[in-house]
């Protein structure tokens, strides 16, 4: 379980990215976090993890204070939160298997992984969860060649090798085609269920966010505007968040028996 | 402002009027700077001398021809001597480079100190030339090989390093907080995030260094510092021209050669 209380986060600008959130996420719970561009999603997810230092408040993920931990303790913290970022953040000249194996670096030496002599258990689930994703057959090629999805993919492996209790997706669709981009929802929404695990889920597009969340989170100028269903979203909710705009077109009565079908031509791409 | 609206409709020009008149100021103060130097350097030369050039370099290149190529089996050796100079200098400068390197980058440096030690030794190894080191180092070594290698080893340091650490400021910064995000230590950060962004970079530094070494160990030789130019020296100094041009010819086909090697080299790498 997370939960922030009273996150605020101050620049250097003066500029509250984040003016105080508190927000609770039970074990297993996929929420996604949406918002005008500016609002303090990346911001919110990046002090979880203390990617970026928070100025004020609190961050307990279990029992665990986030906030106050000392610098090898946050690396302990860390290897709990797995992170998956917007344009895919791969080694681009490490191969696939040594992008995925990173995952494992909060686990093994410095000179293990100098010369990459990860344990076996660790290669056997690396390989594993490639097969998971359909990349198998793509172990050994570097990162540079893959495809936007293929990469978010070794993304969303690199994550999951830390045995994580909770995941931290930064845009991961930003960069990707509609179909793709449905696809890789999907498949990490599957993923959060098969181990039931935790996930915010920062995304721009409101009918994704929709579609493959639990419960949806809405963040304006830093301020939490809207939390509830992903059903909950009208036109009033929408234009709090994000300003007015016409929303009809944006908002979609989601069909569940759609979803399950979409999930059979899965592994394909 | 560049925008003059006029009853015919707005014109735009890129500078306004004084911006272009201060323009032409520089521009003429520029031009009388460089007329006065011209006229400075005109002085003091003895032109008689200059009037006789050509024919001076005729005499000297006739001279020249043909080269002594009985002479080459002398060569081989001093040849090898510059090889090994530039190589094993360049290699020196590289195994020193690297640290300096990552503690002058910003975004590695351990502190902002040892950061500003790091752009010192760049800096001062930078303003140094070669040969003035070479000149120094025959002071304290003796003349030699070794002299050579290791002057031209503390030139290459600050290029090496400041080429090395730009490129680890250039990095993509996202791959790095990718691997923080996994746990990893600063090390594995640096080992798993940054090494392999720059390794290209490095080995393409490394191979331009070193086809620069060629070039400059050939000369070291002319303040003792062994390679081939202590044997230009000496074969000036006794007015040996046939024996100059084989020297020149043997330098000119070596750097061809490491030419061709580097642009090979970084072909494979990139």
């Amino acid at each position: 379980m997370l939960r922030l209380e009273g996150l605020k986060k101050r620049y250097k600008t003066g500029d509250y990215a984040l003016q105080g959130v508190d927000l609770e996420i039970p074990d297993g719970q996929v929420i996604a976090l949406i918002g005008p561009s500016g609002a303090g999603k990346s911001t919110l997810i990046r002090c979880v993890n203390r990617l970026v230092e928070p100025t004020e408040g609190k961050v307990y993920l279990g029992d665990l204070e986030l906030t106050t931990l000392s610098s090898s303790k946050l690396r302990k913290a860390r290897r709990r939160m797995g992170m998956i970022f917007q344009e895919y953040a791969l080694v681009e000249r490490l191969t696939v298997m040594e992008n995925v194996l990173s995952g494992r670096l909060g686990y093994v030496g410095f000179w293990a992984s100098c010369f990459r002599k990860f344990p076996k258990k660790d290669i056997q689930e690396a390989y594993r969860l490639l097969d998971r994703v359909g990349l198998m057959h793509m172990a050994d090629k570097r990162a540079d060649e893959l495809s936007g999805g293929q990469r978010q993919r070794v993304g969303i492996c690199r994550a999951l090798i830390q045995d994580p209790d909770l995941l931290l997706v930064d845009e991961p669709t930003a960069s990707l085609d509609p179909k793709t981009s449905r696809q890789i929802m999907r498949l990490i929404n599957e993923l959060c269920k098969e181990r039931g695990l935790a996930a915010i889920i920062n995304i721009h597009d409101v009918l994704l966010a929709q579609m493959y969340s639990q419960r949806v989170v809405g963040l304006k100028l830093g301020e939490i505007v809207y939390d509830g269903k992903p059903d909950g979203l009208n036109p009033a909710v929408l234009t709090n968040i994000y300003g007015e705009e016409d929303w009809e077109a944006t908002i979609e009565e989601v069909d569940e028996d759609e979803l399950v079908e979409d999930e059979v031509e899965e592994a394909t791409v | 402002m560049p925008l003059i609206e006029t009853p015919d409709g707005p014109i735009w020009k890129r500078r306004t009027t004084k911006e272009q008149f201060i323009r032409w100021f520089i521009w003429l103060i520029a031009i009388a700077i460089i007329a006065y130097a011209w006229k400075g350097i005109s002085d003091k030369t003895i032109w008689f001398f200059v009037q006789d050039a050509p024919r001076q370099a005729a005499d000297i290149g006739a001279r020249m021809i043909p080269p002594k190529f009985s002479y080459m089996s002398r060569l081989w050796a001093p040849v090898w001597d510059t090889l090994n100079i530039a190589t094993l200098g360049t290699v020196i400068a590289l195994v020193i480079a690297v640290p300096v390197a990552f503690a002058a980058a910003h975004n590695t440096t351990p502190h902002p100190i040892v950061r500003t030690i790091a752009i010192f030794i760049i800096v001062s190894s930078r303003s140094v030339n070669s040969l003035i080191w070479a000149l120094m180092l025959v002071f304290i070594f003796g003349p030699g090989v070794l002299a050579g290698t290791i002057a031209i080893g503390l030139r290459s340091v600050g290029f090496c390093a400041k080429l090395l650490y730009e490129g680890i400021e250039e990095i993509d910064h996202t791959q790095v907080e990718a691997i923080e995000a996994t746990g990893a230590t600063k090390a594995q950060q640096m080992l798993f995030g940054i090494v392999p962004q720059v390794l290209p970079t490095f080995a393409g530094i490394g191979v331009f260094r070193w086809d620069i070494n060629i070039r400059e160990s050939t000369i070291l030789g002319l303040v003792g510092a062994g390679g081939i130019g202590l044997e230009l020296s000496g074969s000036i100094n006794t007015l040996a021209w046939t024996q100059v041009s084989m020297i020149l010819l043997v330098i000119l086909s070596t750097v061809i050669v490491s030419e061709w090697v580097s642009a090979k080299v970084r072909g494979a790498i990139i």
